[in-house]
């Protein structure tokens, strides 16, 4: 049973995957729970598509991807608040409209540009993190260390303005400096996941290990902490089934992270499906309804 | 009706697009006194409140307390939003929601002192809440709610409190705590501001009324405010106020 957790460690490619699995799994989980308690799940998706235009751009001209993936990112909040501010859009037509155009650029520039150059679209899709470099691991380290610091230091105001945004303008809190520092935090979450997960399946981190922590414990911190253990359970667990099975990485992690999620869903001690069963199930009122159709 | 350190309105008008919402209201709210804003629906009563406190952008009018501008002194202001207006699923015990009463006064990178702990356990006695005290936020009855949040505004030892619709849906016995808080509050020469959503008996606890149907239609002491001329004008044809209070 050791070996076969420590043979995969022998290799040096497989230790700096691990960990930065295990970083991307504890800082997805965290920011990502302000995203499920604002039913904001779907930013998460916009931001990290939209990121994919300034990886792009960064690498015709040279610059840290990193940098550019971070600025396309914020960059595409501002365009989503200005055009949700200044029509009547709503906020998630916004978020369509502005993640796909970016995203459809995105893949544009780097279709155009990995003609005559070794840059891998695929490899930003869905991640590629067997082959993260020592430099790559260390931005990773940073960014978590920086974004963990900053909801300790905010946790407090953080905690109110996602829970009664209106209330916490009313207390005179800075709130829309606030959702910025929300966005960054987000945007810079999204680039650290970047290699290991891409931006199509990075949604699956910031979300799935909070919301199985949701349904589990009811305080926004216990939540994060929870959320973050299923997170880094998943990035462990998946790297393993991915080193012993061939499976992709990525996505290997992302299916034990849902297999967690149905476990809670079914058993969850106080929300479970199985544990509280609920009086009427939605289907059952559906067949209900196509009978009565029948009936008249 | 002019009252020192009051809270002062000055023609204030509020358009959302193209609509008018409130045109040109001026009051006073005075320190001591229980306050009302009573209106029918879309009267612009919730708007009112949030206009004052900068929420949501008025076209004219300045708002004053105590002499200066109201939106730069909000630390002072404890405001209650309407229980609809917040998401009850949110992962959040009692206490999670009172503390965030005390977090201007903490201040930044800050943690919570014991002065913080015993103002928030106090005003949650004070709500009868005390037992609920580590219960999730969405399994509360309306009531309970409704009185965790005037426990999160006590515990901001604020002057001016403002409350949205703090009756709306609450049982007897949450009513009568929250009046009789209100009331405490007031006779503390606080500045309570309260909309109200009917003209049922619960009335007679306010000492001051602002009738408002889109513009101010009357405003001064309760039997001042509620004479019949004022209630048609506001309500039109239909007024099904509290009989024993029409002059």
């Amino acid at each position: 049973m050791l070996d076969f957790l420590i043979e995969p460690l022998q290799y040096s490619f497989m230790q700096r995957s691990l960990l930065t699995a295990v970083l991307v799994g504890i800082v997805c989980a965290t920011v990502g729970s302000y995203l499920m308690v604002q039913r904001l799940a779907l930013l998460g998706d916009a931001i990290s598509h939209s990121v994919l235009p300034g990886v792009a751009i960064a690498f015709i001209i040279d610059v840290d991807i990193f940098l550019g993936a971070f600025i396309a990112g914020v960059f595409s909040t501002v365009v989503i608040t200005w055009i949700r501010t200044r029509s009547q859009i709503k906020e998630d037509a916004a978020m369509g409209i502005v993640f796909s155009a970016f995203f459809a650029l995105g893949i544009t520039l780097i279709t155009i540009v990995q003609k005559d150059t070794k840059i891998d679209l695929n490899h930003f899709l869905f991640g590629n993190i067997l082959s993260v470099t020592q430099q790559e691991v260390i931005n990773t380290l940073v960014i978590t260390i920086i974004v963990l610091t900053v909801i300790v230091l905010l946790y407090k105001e953080l905690m109110f303005y996602t829970f009664d945004p209106i209330g916490a303008q009313a207390s005179g809190l800075p709130t829309n400096l606030l959702n910025f520092g929300l966005m960054i935090l987000i945007a810079l979450t999204i680039v650290a996941s970047l290699k290991a997960v891409g931006v199509i399946l990075v949604l699956a981190m910031l979300i799935t290990p909070g919301a199985t922590a949701y349904l589990l414990v009811y305080r926004l911190h216990n939540m994060m902490f929870l959320g973050a253990a299923l997170g880094v359970l998943s990035s462990i667990t998946g790297m393993y089934l991915s080193y012993y099975y061939n499976l992709p990485s990525g996505p290997a992690i992302v299916l034990v992270a849902f297999g967690l999620f149905m476990l809670a869903l079914c058993f969850s001690p106080t929300q479970g499906i199985f544990t509280q069963p609920q009086s009427a199930p939605v289907q059952f009122q559906m067949w209900r309804e196509i009978k009565g159709l029948f009936k008249s | 009706m002019n009252c020192a350190n009051g809270l002062t309105v000055d023609q204030l008008g509020v358009q959302y697009r193209m609509v008018k919402a409130l045109s040109d209201v001026s009051c006073s709210i005075c320190p001591g006194r229980l306050t009302g804003i009573i209106g029918p629906n879309g009267a612009g009563k919730s708007t009112l409140i949030k206009a004052m406190l900068g929420l949501i952008p008025s076209s004219t009018g300045v708002i004053t307390f105590d002499g200066q501008p109201l939106t730069a002194q909000l630390d002072r202001v404890a405001y209650v939003p309407q229980r609809s207006q917040i998401d009850w699923t949110y992962p959040a015990t009692v206490w999670d929601v009172i503390m965030m009463g005390r977090i201007r006064k903490t201040g930044w990178f800050r943690r919570y002192s014991t002065v913080s702990r015993r103002a928030a356990a106090a005003a949650l006695e004070r709500v009868d809440m005390a037992k609920y005290r580590d219960r999730p936020i969405g399994q509360l009855s309306g009531g309970q709610q409704q009185r965790v949040f005037l426990a999160k505004a006590i515990s901001e030892e604020a002057d001016v409190f403002c409350l949205d619709e703090p009756l709306a849906g609450i049982d007897k016995k949450t009513e009568a705590i929250v009046f009789n808080i209100l009331q405490e509050l007031a006779a503390d020469n606080h500045t309570v501001l309260v909309v109200h959503h009917d003209l049922g008996q619960a009335i007679t606890n306010f000492d001051d009324l602002i009738l408002l149907n889109r513009e101010l239609i009357a405003s001064g002491t309760r039997k001042e405010v509620l004479t019949g001329s004022n209630l048609q004008r506001a309500f039109g044809g239909q007024v099904n106020f509290f009989a024993g209070e029409a002059a």
